[in-house]
């Protein structure tokens, strides 16, 4: 039989425990696999050729969502369908609930994992930028123990992440801050394609001392951006922007300009530059909107 | 370099030796005869590859049968038991909700899921589920009449034994 796509040639191993994984991953050129739609497609395209690919599926110590220490904490095996699921997670924040309805379609959603999709680092990819905007930790294990990396220090660039031989992303923590509000908005061309750009929103009101009354003001921002070519999927400038100031839709706009302008969109067939601008500007202002919204409205 | 492999399909445990990187699809199709499931675009977007790995779908053209190993598979030649079709097979044929019938296997592999998880979805959830599944004949209206239809139609476990005795 002459097959279109044949991933390339590959070792397996199944890991029984994480002990055991982290055992495995010490060996040179091996890469993880769980939901597998992203390190499959890219054997088949000769893009990534590990020598050994470690399951971790049967990890299930790893595939928890649960509220412990005032964080969210997220095992890297939760599916994307166990996120999208997961009241807790869309009661704190519902920019997990946006995003995770435009991550891919619901077949894949059932076993694409969140360890996956930030270790994947595809500049496209939903996860990365919302958990940049929540300022997440990720845990990373090794054999040596835990080491905490902000998810805004784990991306070194497209594909590529701090995690090293021998480790394996273990779980990710969101602070949980009461009076937040959420937000994701993506423009996709269609069901299950990447972005062709999206943003990620994180708000949360304060009073304005000295202020009008009534007119609650920004006491922290997290702005997340995919696929967009923003660094560590943040707009910075528009974050510092945003602090101490009223929370309307002036000050939003104002920020979704300053989102524009400091990312680095790039031509390619899902539009051009100027168009990704446009994007970022337009979600930015709709998701601190919402977000703002959702800050407001008694928990 | 090959491993061996043992999955139940549709309640059958088969064991063969394969190259770790063989596909799930390739598997089921070409190692066991399979050929119910179809193997489309190869890149996860068209879903004609659905079946279910241990009760949840799955694009079998983005998992290893290594990663079936042990488990438990579940296609399209799965869904009829003791001789009658399933609701969703026959809802396919009462609302015509096929014409080439490439799509099929994974659409009824999917329905199927959906309906026990849903046993009476809208039609917007029936559009979502599928929303990671391309038909190219049908428009997908039919596709959801037949889903509607199966959602009218559950199957009585003792409904077969009443005509049996009939």
């Amino acid at each position: 039989m002459q097959y279109m796509q044949v991933p390339s040639q590959v070792e397996y191993e199944r890991a029984t425990s994480v002990e055991h994984a982290l055992s495995l991953l010490s060996r040179p050129d091996t890469r993880v696999v769980a939901g597998g739609h992203s390190i499959i497609p890219m054997m088949k395209l000769r893009l990534a050729q590990p020598e050994v690919l470690v399951d971790i599926n049967e990890l299930t110590e790893l595939a928890f969502i649960k509220l412990a220490g005032g964080q969210l904490c997220v095992g890297a095996l939760a599916r994307h369908a166990d996120l999208l699921d997961s009241a807790v997670a869309g009661e704190l924040f519902p920019i997990f609930h946006d995003a995770e309805r435009v991550v891919a379609d619901p077949i894949v959603r059932l076993w694409g994992t969140v360890g996956g999709s930030l270790c994947q680092a595809d500049p496209s990819e939903d996860l990365s930028a919302v958990f940049a905007a929540v300022r997440a930790t990720a845990v990373i294990r090794g054999q040596d123990g835990d080491r905490m990396v902000p998810v805004r220090e784990f991306h070194l660039g497209p594909y590529e992440t701090v995690i090293g031989p021998g480790e394996l992303l273990a779980e990710v923590r969101v602070p949980v801050q009461p009076g937040t509000g959420s937000a994701y908005e993506k423009v996709a061309r269609r069901t299950g394609d990447w972005s062709v750009a999206a943003v990620g929103a994180v708000l949360r009101l304060g009073g304005s001392p000295g202020g009008k009354p009534g007119r609650p003001v920004v006491a922290s921002a997290g702005l997340g951006l995919t696929a967009v070519g923003a660094e560590h999927f943040v707009a910075a400038e528009a974050e510092e922007f945003l602090l101490g100031r009223t929370a309307d839709e002036e000050s939003f706009a104002a920020a979704g300009a300053i989102a524009a302008e400091h990312c680095h969109p790039v031509a390619d067939q899902r539009g051009p530059e100027d168009y990704k601008r446009h994007l970022v500007a337009e979600l930015t202002t709709r998701a601190l909107r919402r977000a703002a919204a959702r800050a407001g409205r008694p928990s | 370099m090959t491993m061996r492999v043992a999955v139940t399909v549709n309640g059958t445990e088969y064991a063969r030796e394969v190259e770790p990187r063989l596909l799930l699809i390739h598997f089921l199709r070409d190692e066991l005869g399979l050929t119910g499931s179809h193997w489309g675009c190869d890149t996860s977007n068209c879903g004609s590859c659905v079946v279910w790995l241990d009760a949840r779908p799955v694009k079998s053209c983005t998992v290893l049968a290594a990663m079936a190993d042990g488990r438990s598979v579940r296609t399209v030649e799965g869904l009829e038991q003791d001789g009658r079709l399933d609701p969703v097979q026959e809802g396919f044929i009462e609302c015509h909700g096929l014409q080439c019938g490439f799509c099929t296997p994974g659409m009824l592999m999917t329905a199927r899921w959906l309906l026990d998880h849903h046993p009476d979805p809208a039609e917007a959830e029936i559009r979502e589920v599928i929303s990671g599944q391309i038909c190219r004949c049908t428009g997908y209206e039919n596709i959801v009449r037949s889903v509607r239809w199966a959602a009218k139609h559950p199957r009585r476990d003792d409904r077969g034994e009443a005509e049996a005795a009939g």
